[in-house]
């Protein structure tokens, strides 16, 4: 019984631990990111909410902020795919 | 074993390589993404052309569309980050504004549902343009060596920490801008093309199989959802490209004192 459920194909291993990897990679890659562009918005919805007049400038470079943030995130993105 | 209780998801190369429609097997080969770089480039010339043909002073139908956008650009990009002496760099941020959307635009359409910047071609080559171009404005603007100097030793900063500041600032500069320019395009359409795919595959299993088909209307949904955010998405992504385009072409030219 023991042996019916240990067995393996061989090279199952090493996908297994890809897949693993992979995983780990975006996952590990996703959680600075997530965290600031939790902060930029935060923030940006702060001065829009104190100087609602200056709300179109506040939102052009908050969409800036998230676009340099979220690259960080997507180079983890792309990185799991390349790991074979 | 592994697809006893999940469904078959086809392979990525079958969702980004695409087999060659005309001239097959030499480096002019034609295939699908091919032919979306054509259509973008056709579609931003004529809308351009068309607007342009007997030009009112009262813009109306086409010729609105293209003064509101050239105004979205020359206000929203230009004047926010270079100032007016960016006036220069209006037609080709335009130009590339678009040319990013429409291909972009493309994966959400019906029966092409492929956006051409989830292969590497196009984002590479548009932001060794952008690289080329920064830095060719930084040189004629400030002489090389000024250039250089301006780049990558930020102001008011003591002597014993350039040591560790410039080269972090020249790779910043020279070589993770380029990079991170062309793999966010990449990497947004790819993940945004992966996510349609996905929940398109589960609802299409789902309504084979008998039983299953109660849950259906869940993931179709949620399809429909995000090939609404897949339309946001490919609007953010050409403007955040031009935007980036300016701020750089504006920190060439305008280097902090």
């Amino acid at each position: 019984m023991l042996r019916f459920l240990a067995q393996q194909e061989p090279g199952e291993l090493v996908d297994g631990l890809t897949a693993l990897g992979r995983g780990v990679v975006y996952g590990g890659a996703a959680i600075g990111p997530g965290i600031g562009i939790g902060l930029v918005v935060g923030n940006a919805i702060t001065a829009m909410a104190r100087q609602p007049e200056a709300a179109g400038m506040v939102r052009t470079t908050m969409f800036l902020g998230i676009a340099f943030t979220e690259a960080l995130a997507l180079f983890g993105f792309v990185l799991a795919f390349i790991l074979a | 074993m592994s697809a006893l209780l999940g469904i078959e998801f086809p392979p990525i190369s079958h969702l980004i390589e695409w087999p060659d429609i005309f001239f097959e097997g030499t480096p002019f080969a034609i295939n699908k993404a091919t032919l979306i770089y054509f259509a973008a480039v056709v579609i931003t010339l004529a809308i351009f052309f068309i607007a342009s043909r007997r030009a009112q002073l009262v813009p109306q139908g086409v010729q609105n569309v293209a003064e509101s956008s050239v105004d979205f650009v020359r206000d929203g990009i230009i004047m926010q980050t270079i100032g007016p002496d960016g006036m220069r760099f209006l037609p080709f941020l335009l130009t590339m504004f678009f040319f990013i959307l429409f291909i972009n635009l493309f994966e959400i359409l019906p029966f092409i549902q492929f956006p051409g910047n989830a292969r590497m071609a196009v984002p590479f080559v548009l932001a060794l343009l952008v690289w080329f171009i920064y830095n060719i404005v930084g040189i004629v603007k400030q002489g090389p060596l000024h250039y250089l100097k301006n780049s990558t030793i930020p102001p008011g900063v003591p002597w014993p920490m350039l040591i560790l500041i410039v080269p972090i600032e020249f790779i910043s500069v020279f070589i993770v801008r380029p990079f991170s320019l062309a793999v966010r395009l990449f990497a947004n359409m790819l993940a945004g093309h992966l996510i349609l795919v996905t929940f398109a595959v589960l609802s299409a299993a789902l309504y084979a199989k008998n039983i299953t088909v109660v849950i259906l209307p869940f993931p179709f949904l949620l399809l429909i959802a995000l090939t609404g955010f897949e339309l946001l998405v490919a609007f953010l992504q050409a403007f955040i490209f031009t935007i980036l385009t300016a701020v750089y072409i504006g920190t060439s030219m305008h280097p902090e004192h």
